[in-house]
């Protein structure tokens, strides 16, 4: 697996495009980077079923410096769960650790909104584990507030 | 959950003393302000500085200014300063666990707790400046003026 050497990003210089096939190999990495675990066959599905901009609804963005992929964000548009309007979710997102704190997830946040408000909603909704505080303060950061749901999970006996 | 008077003044003053950087602010100011005494709020303030989250300067015009990490700090760093609230369970807080129903209403708290605590952890001091600017340009849009 390529994993070029990843350089500071300076902020005017970052791309945020779709993710193409030959990204995985860098995606999986940063993946596996930050949570410890590499997850090839789910990332080659995800990118089927996500990337290549197949539909507005579905988004698989990257952000490239030079010919380093920094980071990903992951998203999608979902319509009427549980009677809620259409609205922007992101569910995955990750940054390379040696471009954290260069606005590098403030770029891709920027741009899957853009591409849910060209879709057509207004809102972007987000779920993390009340633990991860890093990504918590992030999301913060960017002007996320409560929104009017409560996860909710059993145990499956 | 319910914060103590002096978490909360803390809480406000490092609020005023971030979104003046360059100002240094007496005691006598803040305290006005948000209705405390200022030998409460010296407390506070003398507990924030042994923190290093604020500076005092001696003299004529003499105050604190905010020397802390905006980007960095949480509300729950300013609020663990003052009370122990990471460990504080609703069972123990409201209701007598002798009981079943006591453990059952415990447990409820118990999630309330959780919550509030994520949320303070999630939360520096730059996010509530921002948070601050985006209500006044809504009370702005929505013809208010805003409060000082």
């Amino acid at each position: 697996m390529s994993t070029p050497q990843a350089q500071s990003p300076a902020a005017q210089e970052l791309r945020v495009r779709q993710a193409e096939a030959s990204d995985l190999g860098q995606v999986i990495a940063i993946d596996a980077e930050v949570t410890g675990l590499e997850k090839t066959d789910y990332w080659y599905e995800l990118f089927h079923r996500y990337g290549g901009g197949r539909t507005r609804q579905r988004l698989f963005l990257v952000a490239e410096y030079g010919d380093a992929i920094q980071g990903f964000i992951i998203g999608e548009i979902r319509d009427w769960e549980f009677g809620s309007a259409p609205c922007g979710w992101v569910y995955g997102l990750s940054v390379r650790n040696s471009a954290r704190l260069a606005g590098v997830g403030a770029r891709m946040l920027d741009a899957i909104c853009d591409g849910f408000r060209h879709a057509g909603v207004h809102k972007v909704r987000t779920l993390l584990g009340r633990d991860n505080s890093l990504v918590l303060s992030f999301f913060r950061s960017q002007g996320m507030m409560a929104a009017p749901f409560i996860p909710l999970e059993k145990d499956l006996d | 959950m319910k914060l103590q008077k002096s978490t909360s003044l803390a809480l406000f003053s490092i609020l005023e003393f971030a979104a003046n950087p360059g100002r240094q602010l007496s005691a006598a100011e803040i305290a006005e302000k948000y209705g405390a005494s200022t030998h409460h709020l010296a407390k506070v303030l003398r507990e924030l500085g042994r923190a290093g989250l604020v500076e005092s300067a001696r003299g004529v015009g003499g105050g604190y200014r905010f020397s802390g990490n905006a980007r960095r700090l949480t509300l729950m760093d300013v609020i663990e300063l003052f009370e122990d609230i990471s460990t504080r369970t609703g069972e123990s807080d409201e209701f007598d666990d002798s009981s079943e129903v006591g453990r059952a209403l415990g447990a409820v708290m118990t999630e309330v707790d959780e919550i509030a605590k994520a949320t303070f952890r999630s939360i520096t001091v730059d996010t509530m400046l921002k948070l601050i600017e985006r209500q006044r340009r809504a009370l702005a849009d929505a013809g208010n003026p805003p409060a000082t």
